[in-house]
C-alpha cells in the first residue's frame, strides 16, 4: 500500500514542479475550446443544435485528460532512458504496486488538468447544469484518466525509446479524440463514423461527462459507466502485465 | 564452513546470436567482499542484471540467499541492494527526496530513515545540497548520491557495479572504508565490480575474473598473483586477460544500433 502512495506522490511532485509542462498541456485544449467554441458556435446554433460551448466543453475536458494521461503513462520510457526505472524495478515491492501507483498518480494529474479546463470553460461562459452531478463528472474524468494512463504505460512497457511516439500520437491518440463525439454529436453522425465511435472507449467517457455536466446523453449514462469501467479495468490489467514483463 | 549466499551455475545470456555471458559458475560466501573483475564488455553488468532480477538468463541457475530469483523475484529483491553503473536517480526530485523515496520502497522505518539519510548525506558531503534538484548536481555529486542511496537500507547482499567510477581518490577511500565497516559490523556480503585494481586488491576477500563472457580465474588476490607469478593484482589481471584493448567487437548490428541512436538525437 505505501509503495502505491510513494509512486503516486512522485507523479504529483513531478507535475507540480514542471509548470511549463502544465501550462503547455493546457494550451491546446484551451485553443480548441475558444477557437472552436466561439468559431462554430453560431453555425451550431443556426442548425438548431443548441449552445456549442456547452456541447464542446465536456469533449475538450476529455481531450485534455486523454493527452495528459497518455503522456503520463508514456513517462515510463523516460524513466527507462534516464535509468530511474531500474531503481524501482529492483525494489522489494511488486510490479503491480509500482504500476498502480504510477497510474493512479498520472491519472490524478490528468484529472486535475481536466478540472482546470472545466474552470477555464466556466470563465468563458460554460455553465454546469446541475451541481449535484459534479461528483459523477469527476468519476468519469478519473476513469478516462486511469484508462489512458494505463494505455500509455502499456505502450511504454513494450517500446524502448521515443521513436514510436509520434506514431502513437498521430495514429492512436488523434483518431481516438476525433472519433469520440468530443467535437460533434454522434446521433447525427453518418454510419461508419458512428460505428467507429461506438468502438472507441473514449466516446463513452465523453458521453458520460456530457451527461454529468450538461444533462445530455446519447448512449445512456449507465452504459457509459459500465463500458468505460470495464475497459478501464481491462487496460489496467494489460498495462500491469506488460509492465511486469519489462526487462532492462 | 560458511554458507554460500550467492550460487551461480552455468549462467548464460545471449543478445541475439551474441553471447554476453557464457556458461559461468561461481559462488560467494556469506559475509565476503567479492570482486568481479573484467575488461570492458566482459559481461559484468549483464551478470549483475541477471542476479538482480532485471534480466532473464538465457540459461542457467541462480540462488540468492537460498531463493531462486527467477521463480520468486519479489522474495529475492528483499535480500539485496544495488548501486548501478549507469545513472538511476530521479533528476526531477531533490537529493533528500531521492533518498526518502528509496527508504520508503525498502520499508526503512521513518525514524531510522531520517537518521541514516542525514548520516549518509553528511558523510558524502551532500547535506548542504539536500534540497536541490538532482538535475543541478555535478557528475561526482550524482555518483555520491547514488552510493548514499544504495547504503540507506542494509540488505544481506550489496551489489556495487563500479561504485567509485568518476570519483576522486579521497572520496573512493572514504567510501570503501564505510563499506568495509558495514561489511564487518553487519556481515553484509558485498559483490562489486571495478576497473581500479588496487581497490580490488585492497578490499576483496575473493576475486573472479571474467573475459569475453567466460570466467578465466577465481581465487584470492594472493592466489591469482601466485598463479600468474606477478607482483600485484593489476599485473595478474593483465596476464590473465591479455593486453589488447577491447574495442567491444563492433558488429554490423552494433553499428546499426549506434546509427540509430545518432539519428534520433
Ligand atoms: N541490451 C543489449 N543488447 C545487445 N548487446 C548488449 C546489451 N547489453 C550489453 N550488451 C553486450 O554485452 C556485452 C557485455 O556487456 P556488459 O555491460 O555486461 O559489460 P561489462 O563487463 O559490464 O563492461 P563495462 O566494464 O564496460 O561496464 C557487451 O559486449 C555489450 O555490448
Ligand atoms: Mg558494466
Amino acid at each position: 500500500m505505501s509503495a502505491i502512495y510513494v509512486f503516486w506522490l512522485r507523479q504529483l511532485k513531478r507535475y507540480y514542479r514542471s509548470k511549463a509542462r502544465m501550462i503547455g498541456a493546457l494550451g491546446q485544449p484551451v485553443l480548441f475550446l475558444l477557437a472552436l467554441g466561439f468559431g462554430f458556435g453560431p453555425v451550431f446554433e443556426k442548425a438548431g443544435a443548441g449552445n456549442y460551448l456547452e456541447f464542446l466543453t465536456p469533449g475538450i475536458i476529455a481531450m485534455s485528460i486523454l493527452f495528459t494521461a497518455t503522456f503520463s503513462g508514456i513517462e515510463v520510457i523516460w524513466d527507462k532512458q534516464f535509468g530511474f526505472l531500474k531503481e524501482t524495478l529492483v525494489a522489494p515491492v511488486s510490479r503491480l504496486e509500482i504500476m498502480l501507483g504510477r497510474t493512479l498518480g498520472g491519472a490524478t494529474v490528468a484529472s486535475i488538468q481536466g478540472i482546470i479546463v472545466l474552470i477555464i470553460a466556466s470563465l468563458a461562459g460554460f455553465t454546469i447544469q446541475n451541481w449535484s452531478m459534479l461528483p459523477l463528472a469527476f468519476v468519469f474524468m478519473f476513469l478516462i484518466a486511469v484508462l489512458f494512463t494505463a494505455l500509455g504505460t502499456a505502450l511504454a512497457s513494450v517500446l524502448d525509446d521515443m521513436q514510436g511516439f509520434q506514431l502513437i500520437i498521430n495514429f492512436l491518440i488523434m483518431p481516438l479524440f476525433f472519433l469520440s463525439g468530443a467535437l460533434f454529436p454522434l446521433d447525427t453522425a453518418p454510419g461508419i463514423l458512428g460505428t467507429l465511435a461506438s468502438l472507441n472507449p473514449l466516446s463513452y467517457g465523453v458521453d458520460g461527462l456530457r451527461y454529468a455536466l450538461i444533462g445530455v446523453s446519447h448512449l445512456g449514462v449507465f452504459t457509459d459507466l459500465a463500458i468505460l469501467g470495464t475497459v478501464t479495468l481491462i487496460f489496467l490489467g494489460i498495462g500491469s502485465y506488460l509492465f511486469s514483463k519489462i526487462q532492462i | 564452513m560458511t554458507e554460500n549466499i550467492i550460487e551461480v551455475n552455468h549462467l548464460t545470456r545471449k543478445y541475439g546470436d551474441f553471447t554476453a555471458v557464457n556458461d559461468i559458475s561461481f559462488e560467494v560466501k556469506k559475509g565476503q567482499i567479492f570482486a568481479f573483475l573484467g575488461p570492458n564488455g566482459a559481461g559484468k553488468s549483464t551478470t549483475i542484471k541477471m542476479l538482480t532480477t532485471l534480466l532473464n538468463p538465457t540459461q542457467g541457475n541462480i540462488q540468492l540467499n537460498n531463493v531462486n530469483p527467477l521463480n520468486e523475484p519479489n522474495l529475492a529483491r528483499k535480500s539485496f541492494g544495488i548501486v548501478f553503473q549507469d545513472p538511476s536517480l530521479d533528476d526531477e526530485l531533490t537529493a533528500y527526496e531521492n533518498m526518502d523515496f528509496h527508504g520508503a520502497l525498502y520499508h526503512v522505518p521513518v525514524d531510522l530513515r531520517k537518521k541514516r539519510i542525514e548520516e549518509l548525506l553528511k558523510f558524502l558531503e551532500l547535506w548542504d545540497r539536500k534540497n536541490s534538484l538532482v538535475k543541478t548536481f555535478s557528475g561526482g555529486m550524482k555518483r555520491r548520491l547514488e552510493i548514499a542511496r544504495g547504503l540507506l537500507h542494509h540488505p544481506k547482499i550489496l551489489f556495487l557495479d563500479e561504485p567509485t567510477i568518476g570519483l576522486d581518490p579521497q572520496t573512493r577511500n572514504h567510501i570503501w572504508s564505510y563499506i568495509q565497516n558495514l561489511n564487518k559490523k553487519e556481515n553484509i556480503t558485498v559483490f562489486f565490480t571495478t576497473h581500479y585494481m588496487q581497490e580490488a586488491e585492497l578490499v576483496a576477500d575473493s576475486v573472479a575474473i571474467i573475459d569475453h563472457g567466460k570466467i578465466v580465474a577465481k581465487g584470492t588476490s594472493q592466489e591469482l598473483k601466485e598463479q600468474t607469478k606477478t607482483q600485484n593484482l593489476e599485473d595478474a589481471f593483465l596476464a590473465l586477460t591479455g593486453k589488447t584493448i577491447r574495442e567491444e567487437e563492433v558488429t554490423g548490428k552494433d553499428y546499426m544500433r549506434m546509427a540509430h541512436k545518432l539519428w534520433r538525437k
